[in-house]
């Protein structure tokens, strides 16, 4: 049974049909990349999963029970998404990261509030985690003293410490640095050797053919061609795909 | 005469002093209630609020005070009036005749609070509404409620980015304090004023600008300290 999957799923901002029924699933442990090229639909995607954006129509399941119902004429209360949300994490483009707080207290705010442990564990925990990311040396650190890569391997971290079952990234290094998209990559090919679940938004083509388990390319609002990342990659069939890859690979 | 002066108008500064913490005390919080009914999702209380606002910030505050501190009177005089002439009668009319004219005191700080609630919840709704939409979705994601990343992520992030203009707003209160007089509520201008009446003598009023420098002063530095206590992180 894959733990996520998503059945013709529709979202239109106004007149403008972003998602034009997706349909996709991911096993545990899976690690999914979606390509594309800017406006064809792989941040919506990513935010209704992660219910930022209410989809019109289709279905989101989670280990087989469906979460999300498009048909569904009951409107979902505040509290059932904030529950449902706790099944995925979001890495932003741009960090996002709570300002005033510094490491240790962006990532345990969330536990503590939600209640997930004793004050005691949610801090042990979130000492191992940033550990993970390699940032011990900065937990008393704040965001603005940091750098972009630093504060996404926080963000990262931040969203690890609530232990979601699938782990998105949006463009996890589009808004860095050429110089410090590395250490984001390392850390999060780190999470897949740990069997990590993850959707995974990037236009880093090399690292997702590196990293993935299966690999979508999405353009117009539609999914045009999924596979492994050999197939996509090495032998695309879909015109669309070889257009986008050669300007790529220019 | 300098001494008697002097401690004249310590005794003006310190009603100066209770309009302007009172003032402060109920209506801070008083414009955050007014600012979330001007970005309230229900239209009528959206408009409500705006209409408000523009009416108390479209008025001279001046002009406030006196409506709210002769209007009761009047309006429970013309009540009264109606109900012996016999005209109408009834349970609203025999309330609006029970209408008196509030305490002067009263009268001053009901018109200072509402007014600067107003001012101040203009101040918040652009501090609220300068934080990017980033954060709220930050907190989102991690499962909080709409009050815990109000409270635990916007708010200190909202009042970094206000306390400019708040102090502002905070110093202009210090000199609108002496709009009071005008309905007889002894503050320092008037203790200094009654020295042209008594010995003509009008230094004393020069004198006020001494304390009023001493109050901004004071207040001035407060807020540089707030500022510098709030520099250890960039929103």
């Amino acid at each position: 049974m894959p733990i996520l999957e998503v059945k013709n799923l529709t979202k239109s901002f106004g007149k403008t049909e972003v998602l034009k029924g997706i349909d996709f699933s991911i096993e545990k442990g899976e690690v999914l990349s979606i390509i594309g090229s800017s406006g064809s639909g792989k941040t919506t995607l990513l935010r209704c999963i992660n219910f930022l954006e209410i989809a019109e129509k289709g279905t989101i399941s989670v280990n087989g029970k469906i979460i999300f119902d498009g048909a569904s004429k009951e409107k979902m209360s505040d509290s059932y998404i904030r529950d449902m949300r706790l099944h995925f994490g979001l890495v932003f483009q741009s960090f996002n990261l709570f300002p005033q707080y510094n490491v240790l207290k962006n990532i345990t705010l969330a536990p503590s509030l939600l209640k997930f442990d004793t004050a005691q564990n949610i801090e042990k925990k979130a000492l191992s985690i940033i550990d993970r990311v390699g940032l011990s040396d900065k937990i008393e650190n704040y965001p603005c003293e940091l750098s972009g890569g630093q504060q996404q391997r926080v963000a990262i971290a931040r969203a690890l410490a609530l232990n979601p079952d699938i782990l998105c990234f949006d463009e996890p290094t589009s808004a860095l640095d050429p110089e410090l998209t590395g250490e984001v990559l390392k850390v999060i090919k780190g999470l897949k050797d740990k069997d990590s679940t993850m959707i995974i938004v990037t236009h880093e083509m090399e690292f997702a053919k590196n990293v993935s388990d299966k690999v979508i390319f999405m353009a117009d609002g539609v999914i045009c061609e999924s596979g492994t990342p050999e197939e996509v990659f090495d032998n695309p069939k879909n015109e669309r795909t070889k257009a986008f890859l050669t300007t790529f690979n220019k | 005469m300098f001494v008697e002066v002097s401690l004249n108008l310590f005794e003006g500064i310190l009603v100066t002093f209770k309009i302007f913490a009172l003032t402060l005390l109920f209506s801070l919080p008083l414009g955050l209630i007014i600012c979330f009914g001007s970005m309230s999702k229900w239209s009528l209380l959206k408009w409500f609020t705006k209409v408000f606002v523009w009416i108390i910030r479209g008025t001279p505050l001046m002009l406030q005070l006196i409506v709210i501190y002769y209007g009761p009177g009047l309006v429970g005089t013309w009540a009264s009036k109606m109900i012996s002439s016999g005209v109408y009668s009834g349970f609203l009319i025999n309330w609006l005749s029970s209408w008196e004219v509030f305490d002067r005191f009263f009268a001053v700080m009901l018109a200072f609070v509402i007014n600067y609630a107003c001012y101040f919840s203009e101040i918040y709704r652009g501090g609220i509404e300068s934080i990017s939409r980033g954060q709220y979705e930050a907190g989102q994601v991690l499962g909080m409620t709409r009050a815990q990343i109000f409270f635990k992520v916007i708010l200190l992030q909202v009042i970094k980015r206000i306390v400019p203009p708040m102090s502002n707003e905070i110093i202009t209160l210090v000199k609108d304090t002496s709009l009071a007089r005008i309905v007889m509520v002894y503050e320092i201008i008037w203790n200094a004023q009654k020295f042209v009446k008594s010995d003509g003598l009008i230094w004393p009023l020069f004198y006020t600008a001494v304390y009023y420098l001493l109050f901004c002063g004071i207040l001035t530095l407060l807020f540089g300290y707030i500022e510098k206590k709030m520099s250890y992180f960039r929103s």
